[in-house]
């Protein structure tokens, strides 16, 4: 999309910066007024430069006691009815774990960034891996719905990074921008005007009467307004399973009424969630599969490919939860072989395989901190159209 | 909603009444403490749309669904980091948050320690039932030594914390301490707590009759409650005694009190000076 639009050095708004930094940018751009995070390693400058910034345009930085505390202030100053945001990177995203689930339950909205190492454990904090693919998914105990981007350039991490505020409004969830810690510490040149705007759609605010209001009563798009403190609702809000009402409870109807409720506000507006690219993909013969700094490399696999002969394409999913899966269906129409390159041991590779089932899938995987090159994804490409 | 603060304090007015029945064991000093909090409310004309209550998980975490007014009920030990979110992002809320000795000082510890040393305007309420109730009664952090417990069986061996040590030593501007069988003294403490600029913390001896006291044969609630006051060492004896901690030596009243500098006034002063400059 953009990762090649270096060439406007010169002009007056080209800026040279890191994903971190455009991370930090998106974020104010996207009406972020509250930030709680702790220092981890590679995510640590969005916190330095948004303690810098929140100030100037009337927010909040707080730097918290551990990487629980930061989550859970987050949620929190939503809960007061400000768009706020925590980083980390792989052990913090752990930790964070519990309190994601308590904001996807009690439908909070707020922005998560994880910046991908190398794991497990304390793994290798400076390279790179997309090993938490499935934990941003599955994190949190129990069954939950949750809304994950992975941008592949610094430009995009801007971009989604805005995004990612504006569907946790619109969808009262939380939101996980997912990147490698090559996107998080590479310098590319941007310009950024043009930006979207933010605070492009707020949560819905409570307008029935206080003594009408049911904190969880969805509108017919399956999103339930919600009341701000202060405005006179005073509304109950639990980690518990809860009703309508907002209080707990354990009728198996109205438990299964609201956490079905949970999961279709996702999938009924899949249309405003689901975001992806492809490249070249109408006559692939062999489709390519990848997110973050992977498929930048993919990309110029496919230029390498072409330029031999082999008709490759990649299809990047940019909203990788709710996976996109007919946009990957679709991709994948004329496709005799589908490579999918990651750093990790399969877990995109998995879900791709479980959605094309019949295709023949293929893994290229790295778990050594390195990236994976251009001219390797091209090898094993022309090798798979090949038939080896 | 304000309520006119010169009328007779009925605690109805501050309670959901569709919540009731309520799910407390009976003789449970929770609902003393509930009440206290409420007169206190009550008394400072408190308006119930500008309170926020954050509460954690166990039997004092549920409290919060019973107060009429903007309440969150959070993950267990977080209430505290919950509420700095909030009253840092919304400095016009009167946040209040009710938690238990073990919500507050085993797996919230960290966030109770930091909160005493921000010292954030929040004032934190932890009901100290001496035991993790809600959970079928395994030993606390707060737990009485030789006291018997489901995890305890031959009696606690830990020594236990004094919370009201702990919160002072970590900075808090505001510490006090009291028994729920005087609840008049009890609602001016919290009364007192309420309106200190900084972080106020309160441990507010409670009892759980039906589990730790029936564990122990230490007998209903009204003598479990008197056990308490033999135990109590009134704050003013402090100047002649010179006692250090002592289980079962309870000092009561306000504990500690300083005038450090409210940490979100402090911090929006020097993000502004800084804005200044540059």
């Amino acid at each position: 999309m953009n990762a090649h639009d270096s060439t406007l050095a010169g002009r007056p708004k080209a800026k040279l910066i890191s994903g971190n930094h455009a991370c930090a940018l998106g974020a104010v751009a996207g009406g972020c007024r509250f930030f709680a995070g702790y220092p981890i390693t590679p995510s640590s400058e969005i916190a330095e430069r948004l303690s810098r910034s929140l100030p100037g345009v009337g927010g909040v930085f707080v730097q918290m006691e551990d990487e629980i505390a930061s989550i859970a202030a987050v949620i929190g100053a939503s809960m007061g009815g400000v768009r706020s945001m925590t980083a980390t990177s792989g052990p913090g995203f752990s930790l964070k774990q519990e309190n994601i689930g308590y904001a996807a339950g009690a439908e909070i909205p707020c922005v998560i960034v994880n910046v991908m190492r190398g794991g497990p454990s304390t793994g290798m904090p400076t390279r790179p891996a997309q090993g938490d693919i499935m934990q941003a998914r599955w994190g949190s105990h129990g069954d939950y719905p949750i809304i994950v981007l992975t941008p592949w350039s610094v430009r995009e991490i801007f971009n989604e990074t805005v995004r990612a505020f504006n569907l946790a409004e619109q969808f009262r969830s939380p939101v996980v921008l997912l990147y490698d810690q090559v996107l998080a510490q590479l310098s590319e040149t941007v310009v950024l005007d043009g930006v979207p705007e933010a605070a492009q759609a707020d949560r819905k605010p409570a307008s029935s009467s206080p003594a009408e209001f049911k904190p969880y009563a969805a509108d017919a798009d399956g999103i339930p307004p919600m009341a701000r403190p202060g405005a006179g609702y005073r509304t109950h809000t639990t980690g518990l399973t809860h009703g309508e009402s907002g209080f707990p409870t354990q009728d198996p109807e109205a438990v299964t009424r609201n956490l079905s409720r949970l999961f279709s506000k996702l999938d009924r507006n899949r249309d405003a969630i689901d975001s992806w690219q492809t490249v070249q993909c109408d006559d692939a013969e062999v489709l390519i599969v990848a997110i973050g700094i992977t498929a930048r490399a993919a990309a110029r696999a496919v230029e390498l490919c072409r330029a031999r002969g082999v008709r490759a394409g990649l299809f990047r999913p940019i909203t990788l939860w709710p996976f996109p899966e007919a946009a990957l269906q679709a991709a994948a129409a004329q496709a005799r072989a589908v490579l999918v390159p990651e750093l990790n041991t399969g877990q995109l590779c998995r879900e791709v395989d479980r959605i094309l089932g019949g295709t023949r899938v293929e893994g290229l995987f790295r778990i050594s901190g390195e990236p994976i090159v251009p001219s390797e994804i091209a090898e094993r490409a022309a090798a798979l159209v090949r038939g080896a | 909603m304000l309520i006119d603060q010169a009328a007779e304090f009925d605690v109805r007015d501050y309670l959901r009444k569709e919540m009731m029945p309520h799910f407390l064991c009976p003789g449970c000093g929770h609902g003393i403490a509930l009440r206290a909090l409420l007169w206190a409310v009550h008394e400072l004309g408190i308006d119930k749309d500008r309170l926020a209550v954050v509460s954690g998980i166990g039997c004092a975490g549920r409290l919060s669904a019973y107060i009429d007014a903007n309440t969150f009920h959070v993950t267990h030990g977080r209430p505290l980091a919950y509420a700095t979110g909030l009253a840092l992002a919304r400095p016009d809320l009167h946040v209040v948050v009710i938690t238990g000795d073990g919500d507050c000082l085993a797996i919230g510890g960290n966030h109770l320690i930091h909160a005493c040393r921000r010292n954030l305007k929040l004032t934190c309420l932890m009901l100290n039932n001496e035991v993790y109730g809600m959970t079928g009664g395994q030993v606390s952090p707060t737990t009485p030594e030789a006291l018997l417990t489901t995890t305890t069986p031959h009696g606690n061996t830990e020594p236990h914390f004094d919370a009201c040590a702990l919160a002072a030593a970590a900075g808090a501007g505001f510490v006090g301490r009291e028994v729920t069988l005087n609840v008049p003294k009890l609602k001016e403490l919290i009364r007192a707590a309420l309106t200190h600029p900084g972080f106020a913390f309160v441990e507010i001896m409670s009892d759980c009759t039906e589990i730790f006291g029936r564990k122990n044969d230490l007998g209903s609630s009204p003598e479990m409650m008197m056990r308490q006051k033999s135990e109590l060492r009134p704050t003013a004896y402090r100047d002649t005694v010179d006692m250090p901690f002592r289980p079962n030596h309870l000092p009561t009243g306000i504990l500690a009190k300083n005038d450090r500098p409210e940490y979100g006034a402090s911090y929006r002063r020097a993000a502004a000076a800084r804005e200044a400059q540059s």
